[in-house]
């Protein structure tokens, strides 16, 4: 088990393009994980792992079953299942039922992200259509980590954002060309 | 204030449950579990993780409540089309050379999956000498298979599956629509055993030439999935089949060596 930070980034409708900005900021060698949760149509958008690689310079894979929690590395969850991570920084799938009409939900990863990483959490919040992530959110704070969402203002679907706005204390709320330095850099204190 | 369950509360819990009840859950994937006792403990309201403890511990009704919630009970008909289209093309024609045939849907929840194997098989023409074991954890869920009755909201998708697994019938032949229900023929049924079965504690029961368990290990950590494979390996004839959910694999497992993978689907065959 390393002491290395993940990153989760959750994001619906219009967050696609924002994903893709936020990670271009990456280069090889960062030095922690990356949990892409992203909303996504049932097999139809194949070829996004090697896109996310080609712009980043890092490895970018889809999530499997069980398999370790590595630095350095951009995770993209599955379609039609839910991610978790264990305790001792592993990937389990899950194929139970839909919350907030969604699998993979981000509030599912999010809640437990939070409690095997606790302060070593930073948990963003991307443009989207449905209140997805605010549940999560909220766990990620209890425990420590980092909650950022982006700015509704500058969000192509605002309803996501400005849900979990309403909903919870968030730390930090950012325009999206403003995210890179923040969640990629060093921890704010 | 949210009320969280932490891993050490879990942790107490499980141990609880297997030295009270003789339900051993301590090897299932904890993220997964955790998710699922936080679920329970804020739908029943318990105002402390104690008050949740000390109801666990003496209401054996409670505890049936919990095993029911904290089971992932998830299935559906011809689910993964691609998959069945194997089943019908290349497992069945085999399994059509054998006198006798004997299936085994491990985890199988509220039986859909048994079901619309006794489709493929009936369609196949071998369904009079086949028996189909369905077993789960959940005493509940085993009750709901052995009436094969299906919510009628699903059947478009059913149907819709069952067209991209190669069927050529009519879907709705298989039912009779009652209001919100659909019930399936009980030719079908004539053909299945219920039973409970705990994979994580009980031992092999029978011997088959296919076994299905599908998004059932998933829930497990590694060493109870590879304890399970053996008992799915002590429960196979040679040459027959185990089929795994799409995320799931043999290739960590002893078994890997033994078995060779048919085609691209999570399917492989025992001792080729």
């Amino acid at each position: 088990m390393s002491n290395n930070r993940l990153i989760v980034i959750g994001g619906s409708a219009g967050s696609l393009h924002v994903m893709f900005d936020l990670l271009s900021g990456l280069r090889p060698g960062f030095p922690d994980a990356v949990l892409i949760v992203l909303h996504r149509n049932t097999q139809s958008d194949t070829g996004l792992e090697e896109l996310m690689s080609a712009k980043t310079g890092l490895p970018c894979k889809e999530v499997e079953e069980k398999e370790p929690v590595l630095p350095g590395i951009i995770y993209l969850c599955p379609p039609d299942y839910h991610v978790l991570i264990e305790k001792q920084h592993t990937f389990s799938l899950d194929y139970s039922e839909r919350v907030n009409f969604s699998r993979p939900s981000i509030d599912v990863t999010f809640k437990s992200a939070a409690l095997a990483y606790g302060e070593s959490l930073t948990a963003v919040l991307l443009s989207g259509a449905n209140a997805d992530g605010a549940g999560g959110l909220e766990f990620v704070k209890q425990q420590g980590g980092l909650t950022v969402v982006q700015d509704p203002s500058t969000a192509e679907v605002s309803f996501m954002p400005e849900y979990a706005i309403a909903r919870g204390k968030i730390d930090l709320v950012l325009r999206a060309e403003d995210m890179p330095a923040v969640i990629f850099g060093p921890r704010p204190v | 204030m949210l009320s969280i369950i932490q891993y050490e509360e879990l942790e107490i819990l499980l141990n609880d449950l297997d030295t009270r009840y003789g339900y051993d859950f301590t090897e299932y994937s904890k993220a997964s579990l955790q998710r699922r006792v936080q679920r329970l403990f804020a739908a029943d309201k318990f105002p402390s993780f104690a008050e949740f403890r000390y109801r666990l511990r003496h209401d054996p009704h409670y505890f049936r409540r919990f095993v029911e919630e904290i089971t992932v009970n998830v299935t559906e008909m011809l689910r993964d089309p691609a998959f069945y289209r194997v089943l019908r093309t290349v497992i069945l024609p085999v399994l059509a050379t054998y006198p006798f045939i004997r299936i085994w849907h491990a985890g199988c929840s509220t039986g859909e999956e048994v079901y619309s194997m006794a489709i493929l098989l009936k369609e196949a023409g071998i369904l009079h000498k086949s028996l189909l074991y369905g077993t789960d954890i959940n005493p509940q869920v085993i009750e709901k298979a052995r009436k094969g009755i299906f919510p009628m909201s699903q059947m478009q998708k059913y149907s819709e599956n069952y067209i991209l697994s190669g069927g050529l019938k009519d879907f709705s032949s298989y039912y009779t629509a009652n209001y919100h229900l659909a019930r399936f023929d009980a030719a079908l049924g004539e053909k299945m055993v219920f039973s409970t079965h705990n994979l994580a504690a009980d031992s092999s029961f029978n011997e088959f030439q296919l076994i299905l368990c599908r998004n059932v290990l998933i829930y497990f950590e590694r060493d109870l999935q590879n304890k399970v494979l053996n008992l799915f390996d002590t429960s196979l004839e040679n040459l027959g089949y185990l089929a795994l959910g799409a995320k799931e694999s043999i290739r960590f497992s002893p078994l890997d060596s033994r078995y060779r993978q048919v085609g691209r689907e999570k399917i492989w065959r025992k001792g080729l």
